[in-house]
């Protein structure tokens, strides 16, 4: 896990608290560079937007200590960190019109009314709300809402940029041209963000990098590929990911291929260090890791098909085996027909090995212990 | 359908109207009384002719009452001066102290705070009559009987819990997110009280504000007990119009229309800071 002084961004060190006897952040540390968009990804009630409000200052229980820009602000109030926020719930002031909902942290600022004017107006366009500055916010539809909030924390120009998984109450569509439009617009900003989501696309879509937060730890801190191909361990491999992957009890052992399981009726040979031969383990294959043939070959178990779902331009099988073990596969195209006999390949070169007892992935042969830290 | 619905309709009509007339008919009886005196009053059975008189309002006003027996001075006026100045001085007074710790409750935890808030509830449901007899002889000791400080201090059992257990609501129901929102964007936490949580909790603070100025205004038992002639407000003042010669019945009833006003007015007034709803789409929808 990457935490180098980033002097410029956001950095925070050992973040810990909690309600009453609760502990609900566990010294949680990061750091964020300008310009960069960390997604705080994790289920609900991991403690993201508890992290989210600690960094602004708005939990008078936290227990750690936050830089921005160099800056210690562990002990400032959060009108003096100079920070944006976009709320899930929006938080617009009803009482005022969307204009001044925007203009508020320019207000803040005593800044000339002609500056706060223009700056108003310029965002407004990026965000294309121009045409309802004048209303209040009970007159504003969803999306509307959301751009407001998100015009309000972005037009001061803050160092540090926080998004409460802001795309969650708002339709499709719109989280999906939404989902297009962040990225330019944070780089823009420029500002370190941190963006919280539960949705592993928009964790995808939208991070440089994604910190996984579980229960107040942060589990795993890496790049969006890396997150998605290897999940540090059970836990996140089960949030991440749709159709999930699928986790197989098995007990490797070493043969004369190296380590190997024995699954379906299947010797897979895996890349796996030797060092769990012989414990409790669980394997983990991703449904589009598992080919599905229409007739017997080498290396492929046989099973028959129960379900068949369509998923963002997939379609997701549901296969039965004749041991009564069910796995998730998922292709590209026309399924076989449902009930039928087909065969399926798992491939071990992609597979994933955790060790049972603790949930962790267990790496590669030729992998440098420096990055299991 | 349509004759069920109007049938529907007239029977509703009907039902409020009935209700309307239980409940405002003491009022109008009331307020023809004002305007005929007291020999129309008493008579049996009842004229359904009045004679109007305005006479009552007159004597109110100048201060003047020519009974049978010699004439009365009456301190209407000023006794209505005293219920305006104790009502309008223990509502402020339960608001600045009121409202902050409403918020308080709503928004902060701390040590005993349900056990606070249900004692200054329960001043609601103490019998004012068990507290009084201490409380004379406390305020004669320290020089507060007969003051005006002295009764808006009293006062404050009436009005203090009302306001506090009524916006404490409100600001319950309104999203400390707002108040967070316009904290990041700068503006210091005294700025957010002012400018975020008390508009949001507008509505809720007039109402509790006008209800309290009624219960105030309506008091009667404290004010009987600690306030003389020169200090008591009008529901002791009308004991006044029970003489020696009599009830003055024609006299009461035009002081309660006039007593009657002011809170009318208020409520008037205050109606369309009642309006609810402000609050509403202010978060997610």
């Amino acid at each position: 896990m990457r935490d180098a002084v980033s002097t410029d961004g956001l950095l925070v060190q050992e973040m810990s608290t909690g309600f009453g006897k609760t502990q609900v952040l566990h010294g949680v540390t990061l750091g964020v560079e300008p310009g960069e968009t960390l997604v705080l990804f994790g289920p609900s009630g991991a403690g993201k937007t508890v992290l989210l409000r600690a960094i602004a200052g708005l939990d008078p229980n936290a227990v750690g200590r936050v830089f921005i820009a160099g800056r210690d602000v562990s002990m400032v109030g959060p009108e003096r960190r100079g920070i944006g926020v976009a709320f899930q719930n929006f938080a617009l002031y009803p009482h005022m019109s969307a204009m001044e909902n925007i203009a508020s942290p320019l207000h803040a600022r005593k800044l000339p009314e002609a500056e706060i004017a223009e700056k108003v107006g310029r965002i407004a366009r990026l965000l294309k709300i121009d045409h309802v500055l004048a209303q209040q916010p009970r007159a504003l539809s969803n999306g509307q809402k959301q751009r407001t909030a998100l015009a309000r924390a972005l037009v001061g120009a803050p160092k540090v940029l926080l998004m409460d998984d802001p795309l969650r109450n708002v339709d499709a569509k719109l989280r999906y041209e939404m989902r297009m439009e962040l990225p330019r617009l944070l780089r823009q900003a420029g500002a370190a963000s941190i963006y919280v989501t539960q949705d592993y696309r928009e964790a995808m879509a939208l991070g440089d990098r994604i910190a996984v937060l579980i229960e107040g730890h942060i589990v795993q801190l890496d790049a969006p590929e890396q997150v998605y191909a290897a999940p540090a361990s059970v836990a996140v491999a089960r949030l991440f990911g749709d159709p999930p992957l699928n986790l197989l009890p098995c007990t490797p052992k070493v043969t004369g291929d190296g380590l190997t399981v024995r699954l379906f009726g299947l010797d897979l040979a895996l890349p796996m260090a030797a060092g769990i031969a012989g414990r409790d383990a669980l394997l983990g294959l991703r449904p589009e890791s598992i080919g599905i043939l229409g007739a017997p070959a080498p290396g492929a178990a046989r099973a028959t098909l129960t379900a068949a779902t369509p998923l963002h331009g997939k379609v997701v099988l549901l296969l039965r085996t004749p041991e009564g073990e069910e796995i998730l596969a998922s292709q590209v195209g026309q399924p076989p027909e449902t009930g039928s006999t087909v065969w399926f390949r798992p491939a071990p070169e992609t597979a994933l090995l955790y060790d049972a007892a603790s949930g962790l992935l267990t790496l590669h042969a030729g992998a440098t212990t420096e990055e299991a830290a | 359908m349509a004759w069920r619905d109007g049938v529907l309709r007239a029977l509703r009509g009907i039902a409020l109207t009935l209700v309307v007339i239980f409940f405002l008919f003491p009022i109008f009886w009331i307020f023809l009384m004002s305007f005929e005196t007291n020999e129309t009053v008493l008579r049996v059975p009842p004229t359904l002719t009045p004679h109007l008189t305005l006479e009552n309002y007159v004597a109110l006003l100048s201060g003047q009452l020519v009974t049978a027996t010699g004439v009365m001075n009456i301190t209407f006026l000023h006794n209505l001066w005293n219920s305006v100045l104790l009502s309008t001085c223990s509502v402020a007074v339960a608001l600045i102290l009121g409202v902050p710790a409403a918020y308080a409750f709503a928004r902060f935890r701390f040590r005993g705070r349900e056990d606070i808030a249900f004692t200054l509830l329960s001043f609601r449901f103490a019998p004012p009559l068990l507290v009084l007899l201490p409380l004379t002889l406390y305020f004669q000791d320290i020089g507060l009987s007969n003051t005006y400080v002295g009764l808006i201090w009293i006062y404050q059992l009436i009005c203090l819990p009302l306001i506090l257990w009524i916006v404490r609501g409100y600001f319950e129901d309104a999203s400390p997110d707002i108040e967070f929102a316009y904290r990041v964007d700068g503006h210091s936490w005294w700025r957010a009280f002012t400018r975020i949580a008390i508009p949001l909790a507008g509505p809720g603070i007039a109402a509790a504000g006008l209800l309290s100025f009624i219960f105030a205004w309506n008091n009667f038992v404290f004010a009987l007990v600690l306030a003389s002639a020169d200090k008591q407000p009008v529901t002791v003042g009308a004991l006044a119009f029970v003489t020696a010669s009599g009830i003055q019945y024609g006299i009461i009833a035009a002081a309660i229309v006039l007593s009657v006003l002011p809170t009318l007015a208020l409520a008037l007034y205050a109606q369309r800071w009642l309006v609810e709803g402000l609050s509403l789409g202010a978060v997610k929808g």
